[in-house]
């Protein structure tokens, strides 16, 4: 029970909560606002992750140009997946996205020569030399570390992700309050009436896809940077449904649910962690592992049972149908 | 090497079919995307193999019985889960991810239950039957020919049996079938039973084919059942069987060496969404679906 202690741990479960929140924070503007069923949104966070470390091992880029266009190009591949996707029926358009993602994945762990194929981005470089490309990033931490004083890299990381995921949540909650957010309710609310009232309904559903994809991609590099190391399968689509059950444990439609969504989700997954009492505790680690997502499983049918609205979600303004 | 690739692909469609037949006809009576059919897939391939295997029934005998744990399975589901979310007239979204939550928890427990070794099935993996140019192994011609058989009776209970033109009634449009005199709660019941027992046989003759298969092994097939259950137009139960054909032969094709060199094999479920966007962009409704009429 030592880890239960440890403050490195729980900056860890605070560091990953603050990366779902920017990645769930996308979902929350193109479903909870939009009404869009992305179900790929974990292609985007790829793409921007893939797109950040590409640059920086094979072209020596700098990361502070390297991650901008990592997060523009998740922007523009959700912008590219939307052209065609947006003309389906919205039930479509969930199927299309999430094919979408494993795509993504597919050709992430077989083009080797792009990125790494399955062995990640540690194969990114030339054969037997381990690339990394987080070594800018190394240094940004242990600056920032030095001037607030703190005392350990997690911690450090805790305050920048979250800073990081303040700034876009009142960006966000800024964006939905101008008339622009206005309309996305109202296309959300009836596609038709807002097309009547002369508004460019596929513009307005394409912003939101590039935007919402941009956050994923944002996400992306933060992950990049906490793990030092990633690979394809760090982008199954199960990512794609944490973020969708953040979004509904906090509440659709309101943009400071989403950290909320994504604190509880962070302890309910760590916290499963601790499930060794009996007669759990004769399970082997990795059948552990299987109980975990079992009650992961089994609290998304329990809130789409129970509370659909979500803690947060206001019951008459947008709930889950 | 053209009639190999067909009858690959004639092996690897009719599988598809089958599942794509249980997804669509779900969705089109109940507007329920089963996200969790691929682990149903699972669940009726293991079952079958636990009788199969450890147990050492016949593949034939092993097959109904995985079948049978399937649609039982699928009915318990509809009492204690799709029932209640019914009665609470959860739409779309709620089903689906219910439906992924379901997805999850069923893939863990086949997991702990069965770990994640490969199993395979007790057949002889290396008999090879030989008609014309076209070998094939002893797993593939008994899904050949099972699924033609299945396909068919399939098509026939559909167009004849009072059953199966209730169901594609109910599909078609609820309001109008129930107020025609249909039991709409017991056609739904028959509903799942019937796409339990596919995705019990879609499941074993998956697992036949890839001759080695793990609990995670029924969510990678989803996603060519999806894409045929698009193709042929969500809910139409023809179109989806038709859909799985062509995906499953176009996806064996497209590594044809003559055609431009071929696709390399890994992306076949790449090429299956590629022929599904051009189609949609076509035809959005999908190949046998309606147009929307407002």
């Amino acid at each position: 029970m030592s880890v239960l202690a440890s403050g490195s741990f729980w900056a860890f479960v605070g560091v990953v909560a603050g990366i779902y929140t920017i990645l769930a924070l996308g979902l929350q503007l193109q479903f909870g606002f939009t009404g869009l069923l992305n179900f790929g949104q974990v292609a985007f966070m790829a793409i921007g992750a893939y797109g950040m470390a590409i640059l920086v091992v094979k072209e020596h880029w700098s990361t502070w140009l390297a991650a901008p266009l990592g997060v523009l190009a998740a922007g523009a591949a959700g912008l590219l997946l939307g052209l065609p996707a947006l003309r389906l029926r919205s039930d479509y358009f969930a199927i299309v996205t999430i094919a979408f993602s494993e795509i993504v994945r597919y050709v992430a762990t077989n083009e080797d020569s792009l990125t790494g194929g399955s062995q990640g981005t540690i194969a990114l470089g030339n054969v037997g030399v381990a690339a990394q490309y987080n070594g800018e990033w190394v240094r940004f931490q242990a600056t920032v570390q030095r001037w607030l004083g703190l005392s350990s890299k997690d911690v450090t990381m805790l305050v920048i992700v979250w800073a990081a995921a303040i700034v876009l949540l009142v960006l966000v909650w800024l964006a939905v309050r101008t008339p622009w957010g206005r309309v996305l309710r109202a296309i959300r609310e009836d596609e038709d009436a807002a097309a009547s009232l002369g508004k460019n309904v596929l513009a307005y559903k394409l912003q939101v896809l590039a935007i919402g994809s941009a956050l994923a991609g944002i996400a992306g590099c933060f992950y990049a940077w906490q793990f030092y190391y990633f690979s394809p399968d760090d982008f199954q689509p199960l990512l794609t449904f944490f973020a969708w059950m953040i979004v509904i444990l906090g509440g659709l439609g309101r943009v400071w649910a989403v950290p909320v969504g994504a604190v509880v989700f962070g302890f309910l997954f760590a916290g499963t962690r601790f499930l060794d009492f009996p007669p759990l505790s004769y399970l082997s680690g990795a059948d552990r592992a299987y109980v975990r997502l079992i009650v992961i499983g089994l609290v998304i049918i329990g809130l789409v049972l129970v509370r659909p609205q979500g803690i947060l979600g206001k019951r008459d303004e947008m709930v889950l149908e | 090497m053209f009639w190999q690739l067909v009858a690959n692909g004639l092996v690897t469609g009719s599988v598809i079919a089958i599942a794509a037949v249980g997804v669509s006809l779900v969705y089109g009576i109940l507007r329920l995307v089963n996200f969790a059919y691929g682990d149903f897939m699972a669940f009726g391939a293991l079952a079958a193999y636990a009788f199969n295997g450890p147990l050492g029934l016949g593949m034939i005998p092993a097959t109904l019985l995985g079948m049978l744990a399937t649609a039982v399975l699928s009915l318990v589901l509809d009492l204690v889960l799709w029932r209640p979310l019914r009665a609470r007239r959860a739409g779309f979204m709620s089903l689906f991810l219910a439906s992924i939550g379901l997805a999850l928890v069923l893939r863990q427990v086949l997991l702990l239950a069965y770990g994640p070794q490969p199993q395979a099935y007790n057949v002889n993996q290396y008999k090879v039957y030989v008609i014309g140019s076209v070998r094939l192994s002893e797993p593939q011609l008994i899904t050949i020919l099972g699924a033609a058989a299945a396909i068919g009776a399939i098509g026939v209970f559909l167009s004849r049996s009072t059953v199966g033109r209730t169901m594609r009634a109910l599909a078609d449009d609820r309001s109008l079938a129930a107020i025609a005199g249909i039991d709409v709660g017991r056609v739904i019941t028959y509903t799942w039973l019937l796409s339990g027992l596919l995705a019990g046989l879609a499941g074993v003759f998956a697992g036949l084919v890839q001759s080695s298969f793990d609990p995670n092994f029924g969510f990678q097939l989803l996603l060519p059942v999806f894409a045929a259950v698009v193709l042929g137009g969500i809910g139409s139960a023809y179109g989806a069987l038709a859909g799985g054909l062509v995906l499953g032969l176009a996806m064996e094709l497209s590594t044809w060496q003559s055609l431009f060199g071929g696709v390399n094999p890994v992306y076949k479920p790449v090429v299956a969404f590629a022929i599904l966007a051009a189609a949609l962009m076509v035809r959005p409704q999908g190949l046998f679906g309606r147009a929307r009429v407002v």
